[in-house]
């Protein structure tokens, strides 16, 4: 056991060199292989603590939050507020009124996008995105300029996958409305400069939202140094359940923003002619929420932080190094995104084979990668591509699982050549 | 050397010589200009992407199938396999085989035991066993399908 109730406030109790321990998916075989797993931008694992968060919830005191007078309600209610104020410190919001639990990043973007997207971007109004959005961070986006008229720009990305901040300041004028952006590219692993980014947008007076679902897992985010206005990420991208997910926003935008759905838990009183809304953050959570899968995520917050990021971003820099510099090294491979600031995210191609078949050999011999165009078609269109092969690796993941995907990708070479 | 490897019996079962060779050169991969049916298939969650040319003649006999396009190996095996295949065959003929292809692909149909005239498309057995691949290998049959019935375009998913 390596985190338990009494002991989480501790910080840096559990060794990032054992906590793949932790991980019970990694005593499986798959297709009689040990278990390669190099997909972890796509969806993490889930450690015992968490899992444990999961069934005390559901075995000692399963009951509804917010409501019930009764003692189990009481304490779903501290657990879920608890797992709140942990997610508030880990990306240093001001105030548990900043973090609106979502189901995940899309639904924390379509938030802002129905809210205050609808509220205050117009006809002819401007929307800043980048080329290397995932499809959750433009749809939502596209949709709305189609009812209202408004223009979607995009920021150029280069051949290495690195924005052009000089056409990003350029893009402004006197229209834009919103700036929505990635964080880390879940396709080429770059981590975008959204410091920086922010502070443009701010000179405009343009609010900026982050799409964090790819970065609360390998590093420290702080939204009130990225000075952001709105800051989205997911739980099972951070070792946590899938369905949960929080949505940051600045106080005073969540204020002036209109709620988008309604229901139970979000109203203070209710009349047929009049409705007063909750307070915050409750404004934006209608309806039972995902309590044990907030309570999880929260859980798995306070694992990331007992390991420590500076521990997992040191960990993580040697495997991307490790897998760039053994990928490389095979004849008719060609790495897509080498930004010099990445996550543990490598994209390639290898001549003469399709990545669904790489994909495809992979998988026989245990190795987990995704294939495709990684919900990113624009990009991969800007960089002339169908599809890529991506390993991404996490803080539990082996040097050991990088050779036994390139051995796999020997074997694939000595079937197509 | 270091990097000779066994492959695995699922992989050689999949990836059979005769599908290695199809890909790497492919039969009939041209444009057949001018043509009495043509369809493009698209799988877009893969990318993989086919055109299919027909011409029949007043017996509803296949006198030319070509097709050009772009995917991986499973998708474009089977579309040269299938144009060798189909080039001189009725329609009906056709039309039975696809769905038996399609049955099999599904594992609906043992090339082995239940009664066929699949032949040497008994290869693409293999992808019954990954749900992920069966549509790499019906999405040319089902383009041709769409060809013959007059359709220009489909997308499966």
């Amino acid at each position: 056991m390596s985190v338990n109730t009494s002991s989480v406030k501790e910080k840096s109790r559990i060794r990032i060199e054992t906590c793949r321990d932790d991980f019970p998916v990694f005593r499986r075989e798959v297709h009689g292989k040990p278990l390669a797993f190099l997909d972890n931008a796509a969806s993490s694992q889930m450690p015992y603590p968490v899992m444990r968060s999961y069934t005390d919830y559901h075995s000692r005191y399963h009951s509804n939050v917010h409501r019930g007078v009764h003692l189990l309600s009481q304490e779903a209610t501290d657990a879920m507020e608890a797992s709140r104020e942990t997610l508030r410190a880990l990306i240093n919001a001001r105030s548990k009124k900043e973090i609106i639990f979502t189901s995940g990043t899309t639904d924390a973007i379509n938030l802002v996008m129905q809210s205050y997207g609808r509220t205050y971007i117009g006809k002819g109004d401007e929307i800043i995105i980048s080329t290397m959005e995932h499809h959750s961070n433009i749809v939502p986006w596209r949709m709305l300029c189609d009812e209202k008229k408004a223009v979607l720009k995009i920021i150029p990305v280069s051949d290495d996958g690195v924005l052009d901040l000089d056409a990003y300041a350029s893009l402004f004028s006197e229209r834009t409305r919103f700036v929505s952006i990635v964080h880390v590219s879940n396709t080429l692993g770059t981590i975008n400069p959204v410091k920086k980014m922010t502070e443009i947008a701010h000179r405009y007076g343009v609010p900026v939202l982050v799409d964090g679902a790819q970065a609360v897992s390998h590093m420290e985010v702080n939204v009130q140094e990225i000075g952001c206005d709105f800051f989205a990420t997911s739980g099972h991208k951070m070792y946590g359940p899938t369905g949960i997910g929080i949505l940051y926003g600045r106080e005073e935008l969540l204020l002036k923003m209109p709620p988008w759905r309604g229901g139970g838990d979000m109203i203070l009183s209710v009349s047929f002619d009049e409705v007063l809304f909750n307070d915050l953050p409750y404004k934006f959570e209608a309806g039972t929420p995902n309590i044990s899968g907030a309570i999880g995520m929260g859980k798995a917050a306070e694992y990331i932080t007992a390991i420590g990021y500076d521990t997992i971003y040191r960990k993580e820099q040697e495997l991307l190094a490790y897998a760039t510099d053994r990928l490389s090294g095979i004849d008719g491979v060609r790495i897509i995104g080498t930004a010099p600031e990445k996550s543990s995210v490598v994209s390639f191609v290898l001549d003469g084979i399709h990545p669904h078949d790489i994909g495809t050999i992979l998988d026989l011999e245990g190795v987990a990668v995704r294939t495709g165009h990684h919900c990113t078609q624009p990009l991969m269109e800007r960089l002339g591509l169908v599809a890529t092969t991506r390993a991404s690796m996490a803080m539990y993941s082996r040097k050991e699982e990088i050779d036994q995907l390139i051995d796999a990708l020997h074997k694939a070479i000595d079937i197509f050549r | 050397m270091w990097h000779m490897h066994i492959v695995n019996d699922k992989t050689s079962q999949l990836y059979q010589q005769v599908m290695l060779d199809h890909n790497k050169t492919p039969r009939n991969y041209r444009v057949l200009d001018p043509a009495d049916h043509e369809a493009l298939g698209h799988n877009p969650l893969c990318g993989d992407k086919y055109k299919i040319f027909v011409n029949i003649d007043e017996h509803d006999v296949v006198t030319d199938v070509t097709f050009i396009g772009d995917g991986c190996a499973i998708s474009k095996a089977s579309a040269s396999m299938m144009t060798s295949i189909i080039k001189g065959k009725h329609v009906d003929e056709i039309d039975k085989l696809f769905h038996q292809f399609h049955d099999m692909a599904q594992g609906k149909l043992d090339p082995d035991t239940d009664p066929n005239d699949l032949g040497r498309l008994k290869i693409f057995a293999g992808v019954r066993n990954l749900p992920a691949r069966v549509k790499c290998a019906t999405l040319p049959w089902h383009t041709l399908h769409a060809a013959l019935q007059g359709k220009e375009k489909i997308s499966t998913e």
